[in-house]
């Protein structure tokens, strides 16, 4: 929390992108998190990603549940759309908000305690009607807004602050998203933003669920040493195994991105991600072997980063229930209620 | 890039952007902290300190300040630093018995100083409290040099002069007026004073042999003809006046015409606008009072017709600019029809009253050898300061040669050698006073620079006396104050405290910092969040940090030392800290943080 605004004046050289916006414009009211939260740091990669794409803040709707992190939508694109529901019930109102209006671009952004607790059965049925929106879970192995009580991401055998052991068993988002049958999975850290940018903006051009993890430690409750949860431990046991380049629609794609270890996998709307892997073993678009992979190197300790799976046939929740392109709110009336004649004609299809 | 030594004071004395650029190295923002609380006599001490003359530099400093300023770089203007320092100078209390003031028991050492311009009177401030008998000798009847005689009093009214000249006086300085030393020599070897200081100044105008020039009594050299107005020799004026030069005493030149009684003053210029000396608001005031300047003419001759000057014929030119260098090719001649003309090409040194072979080295331009830091000459016991040292400047740079003349002056007495220059110190203090708060106006303020009220147009015409800048209401101090940025509130990092978390980056409003992989500075400053490209600003580097061994890297460019960086950092590895500068004067010295440890 401070006290001043953030003030509007901004570097000589600041950019404008393909929109005419610059970078602050896609800012919105300063942060009241912690001083060195990591969901802030996420905050200026969305800022980042959202700029760099050149989106019209108007075209975005931020959604999101209660904690910290479901605050954070607040902090950026102050021109946007947004829904901060109940606690753990943001994947329901987006799906609502996804069927009545397919052109909407969605952003949600929910916690471990929102997602994996008190939403988890939200959280899945969501993934698994792929509903097109990009995922963030701010992952800090706590509840940060109601002092840091042990989340269900918390590993087994992590501290709390005062030193209490977690005995039960962690919930992993990615392993989850897999076997859901989620389109889109990547885990990174909110130290990371030269990951991070990117793995938006690739969700962001995913049709379908993007689900991204993201190590965001909690620096008041959950930035200690038996934390597994921490910026040291986190920057210790990161390994990137697939590192994702982002290439928007207008771009070629070069003979040097393709070469090497470089995947390619075209999105939905004529973009490109561009996979590095850095594990020769790894093929991130393969569920099972991700899924194997992931476990195997999680026994010891490794935290996998990076893009770690995306389906290139993704249909979403709009594609297979033929849901229009318009909002339902732009459909003319007949349209969107045919009448009693019709409805006596669809009755009669089931008599 | 190494890890950058904040330890040397120098470091955060350049950030202090206006503070470096002072040739006395005021402490700008403190003051304008001390006007923003009503303190105004606190403000003119603070100032009085280095610069001596804040009533008189708060009219008319060439305020080298002011292009430096950070905000020029922020939003287009500087802080009106110049005229926030008339504000203390002209709200302050009786200061009388604040300021220093000469021992009762002197020291026994006699210094002699030649000219009671602002180089000598400095020289006197400084050592008068340290118990010298300083003697100066005046060529004129009263004291003040340039700064009274050619300054016109519609800039810098005489109560002003007298005021802060008397505080010096006062002290018990001999003024001996009327008394032109005729020989350096003589003074020198009279054996009366153990040291000389020559503060004469750059006393003669240029000249401009042309045709006709001795042929009419209509042509005056600038700075000999301002100072008949100001003695009362001259009292009227030619209707129509061209002004040879486009310098500063140009422009006082053209604006005294106006007020006796010209009705067609033009100002002419060999080259384009941006090669004019005159400063901006210079040639601005002198625009308002729809003077007249002409550029790219080359004077060719006077026209004299039967003893009356008539006008003045000119080569004109056409210009262009090509790869940053003026073009100018020949278009012409015209005359210029005028009835006075006055030269102001410039002003020349003139030592006729010093002897050439009294083992007082001369260079090739005829002006004397002086050490650039101890402004000794090769007579060992003579120094030298202002304008007479190496050329015209101007009064705040005069001042700086007098604080440094008098530590060699000291030194010299004292029989320490006069190299031995005593080193700059700082101090360096936390500004948190709670979480979010801050012991400085920390929120950036949008306001635009405050505009000066002149008095109306025709009123000020009607005497030679009317100061035309009415100082700034308390409405606009009140504003401008905002508009500092607190550049001496430094950003202060601890390498050891940072983990990384990137807050302080994301909250910067204008992109200083960057967490980067180590490298050159070249290199670096192309990496950064915002590229760093004005050189003139410094990065800041940390050591390795502990978690990555990446550095954490600031471009002092555009801070606005807002304290958002300090306040979202969770552990405080930066903090807002109050540098001070500790300067040296003569019998003043400080020890170096690094010597009693931090
Ligand atoms: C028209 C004009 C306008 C200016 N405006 C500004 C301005 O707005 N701001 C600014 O900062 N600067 C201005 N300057 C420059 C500034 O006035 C000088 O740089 C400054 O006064 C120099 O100070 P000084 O101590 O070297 O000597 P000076 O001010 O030149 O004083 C020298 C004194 O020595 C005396 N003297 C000389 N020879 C002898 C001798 N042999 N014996 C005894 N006495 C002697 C002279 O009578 C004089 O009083 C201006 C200059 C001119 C000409
Ligand atoms: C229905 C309901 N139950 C409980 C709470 C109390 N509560 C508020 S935030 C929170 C946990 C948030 O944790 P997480 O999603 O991890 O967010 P963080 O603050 O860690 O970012 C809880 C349990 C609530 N607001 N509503
Ligand atoms: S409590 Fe933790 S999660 Fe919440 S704002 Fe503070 S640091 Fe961030
Ligand atoms: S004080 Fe800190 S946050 Fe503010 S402009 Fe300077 S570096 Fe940026
Ligand atoms: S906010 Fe503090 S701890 Fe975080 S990166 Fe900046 S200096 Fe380091
Ligand atoms: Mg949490």
């Amino acid at each position: 929390m401070t006290y001043i605004a953030k003030p509007k004046v901004h570097h000589p050289s600041l950019q404008r992108n393909a929109i005419g916006l610059t970078r602050r414009d896609y800012e919105g009211a300063i942060t009241t998190l912690c001083a060195g939260c990591g969901h802030d740091s996420i905050t200026a990669a969305i800022i980042q990603a959202f700029w760099e794409l050149s989106v019209p803040p108007h075209t975005v709707a931020k959604l999101s549940g209660i904690g910290c992190s479901s605050k954070t939508p607040a902090y950026f694109l102050r021109e946007a759309h947004g829904f901060n529901a109940v606690h753990g019930r943001m994947p329901a109102i987006a799906t609502g908000a996804g069927a009545a209006n397919a052109g909407l671009m969605m952003i949600g952004v929910s916690g471990d305690g929102d997602s994996l607790s008190i939403g988890l059965g939200q959280l899945s049925h969501a993934i698994r009607r792929n509903v097109d929106i990009l995922y963030l879970l701010e992952n800090n192995g706590v509840y940060g807004l109601t002092k840091g009580q042990f989340s269900a991401s918390a590993d087994p055998g992590s501290t709390s602050k005062k030193g209490e052991v977690n005995t039960m068993e962690a919930i992993d988002g990615v392993l989850l998203a897999l076997t859901l049958g989620a389109t889109f999975v990547a885990r990174s850290f909110s130290g990371d933003k030269a990951q991070l940018v990117p793995l938006i903006q690739a969700g962001l051009a995913h049709k379908g669920f993007a689900f991204i993890d993201i190590i965001s430690p909690c620096v008041t409750f959950n930035d200690h040493e038996g934390s597994t949860k921490s910026y040291a431990y986190t920057r210790e046991h990161q390994v990137e195994v697939v590192q994702a380049d982002f290439i928007a629609p207008r771009e070629a794609i070069t003979s040097e991105q393709d070469a090497g270890t470089v995947k390619s996998v075209m999105l939905h709307d004529g973009s490109w991600v561009t996979l590095h892997k850095v594990a020769d073993s790894y093929d991130p678009t393969d569920r099972d072997r991700a899924y194997a992979y992931i476990r195997e190197r999680q026994k010891v300790n490794e935290v996998l980063t990076g893009l770690l799976y995306i389906a290139s046939d993704s249909k979403d929740m709009a594609e297979q229930h033929e849901l229009p392109d318009q909002p339902l709110a732009g459909l003319p009336f007949e349209q969107l209620c045919p009448g009693s004649a019709e409805l006596e004609k669809l009755q009669a299809r089931f008599r | 890039m190494p890890r950058t030594d904040v330890g040397n004071p120098d470091y955060y004395h350049k950030v202090v952007d206006c503070q470096w650029a002072c040739p006395a190295h005021t402490n700008v923002p403190e003051y304008i902290r001390l006007i923003a609380q009503g303190r105004f006599s606190d403000a003119y001490l603070v100032n009085r300190e280095s610069n001596v003359f804040p009533g008189i530099l708060g009219r008319t400093c060439d305020r080298p300040c002011e292009p430096a300023c950070r905000r020029t770089r922020v939003d287009g203007k500087p802080v009106a630093i110049c005229r926030l320092k008339r504000v203390a100078a002209d709200h302050k209390d009786d200061i009388r018995d604040r300021l220093p003031t000469a021992p009762k028991t002197r020291n026994g050492k006699k210094i002699a100083l030649v000219g009671a311009g602002p180089s000598s009177l400095t020289v006197a401030n400084d050592l008068m409290p340290l118990g010298y008998a300083c003697t100066i000798f005046e060529k004129g009847p009263r004291p003040g040099g340039l700064m009274r005689v050619n300054i016109p009093a519609f800039r810098l009214p005489e109560e002003v002069l007298d005021e802060e000249i008397g505080y010096i006086a006062g002290m018990g300085v001999e003024m001996r007026y009327d008394t032109p030393v005729t020989s350096l020599r003589a003074l020198v070897e009279s054996k009366e004073y153990d040291a000389v200081f020559v503060g004469s100044g750059a006393p003669k105008g240029k000249e401009l042999e042309l045709p006709g020039r001795r042929d009419t009594d209509q042509i005056f050299i600038g700075i000999e003809w301002l100072e008949s107005i100001h003695f009362g020799h001259i009292d009227t004026v030619g209707q129509r006046v061209l002004i040879i030069g486009v310098g500063n005493t140009a422009m006082d030149c053209c604006r005294s015409a106006k007020r006796l009684g010209a009705t067609d003053v033009k100002v002419i210029a060999r080259k384009t606008r941006k090669y004019f000396k005159a400063s901006p608001w210079e040639l601005e005031d002198a625009e308002e009072e729809h003077v007249q300047i002409l550029e790219n003419h080359s004077p060719v001759r006077f026209v004299v017709e039967n003893g009356t000057l008539t006008g003045m014929e000119f080569d004109t030119f056409t210009a262009r600019e090509e790869g940053g260098r003026l073009i100018q090719e020949p278009a012409g001649r015209t005359i210029v029809p005028c009835d006075t003309v006055i030269l102001a090409i410039g002003q020349e040194n003139a030592f006729p009253w010093i002897e050439r072979d009294m083992g007082l080295e001369f260079d090739k331009w005829n002006m004397p050898v002086v050490d650039k830091v101890t402004h000794m000459s090769t007579r060992p016991g003579v120094f030298f300061g202002g304008d007479a040292a190496f050329g015209p400047a101007n009064i705040i740079w005069a001042v700086a040669h007098g604080h440094q003349a008098a530590i060699s002056l000291h030194h010299y007495c004292q029989g320490i050698p006069v190299t031995e220059r005593p080193p700059d110190a700082m101090t360096l203090t936390s500004t948190k006073m709670g979480l979010h708060e801050w012991a400085y106006s920390n929120n950036y303020s949008p306001a635009a620079r405050q505009k000066m009220t002149h008095v109306s147009m025709p009123h000020r015409f009607s005497k030679m006396t009317i100061e035309v800048e009415q100082g700034f209401t308390a409405d606009q101090t009140k504003e401008e104050v905002e508009r500092c940025l607190n550049c001496d509130v430094e950003t202060h990092f601890t390498d050891p405290l940072c983990i990384e978390c990137d807050a302080c980056i994301d909250i910067c409003p204008v992109d200083c910092l960057t967490i980067a992989r180590p490298g050159d500075e070249a290199d670096l400053r192309q990496r950064l969040t915002a590229p760093a490209e004005n050189l003139d600003q410094a990065l800041f580097v940390s050591g390795p940090l502990k978690q990555t061994g990446r550095v954490m890297v600031k471009d002092e460019n555009v801070c606005l030392h807002c304290g958002l960086c300090a306040e979202r950092c969770p552990t405080y590895a930066w903090d807002m800290r109050k540098f001070v500068l500790q300067q040296p004067y003569a019998g003043v010295t400080f020890i170096p943080l690094e010597a009693v440890g931090r």
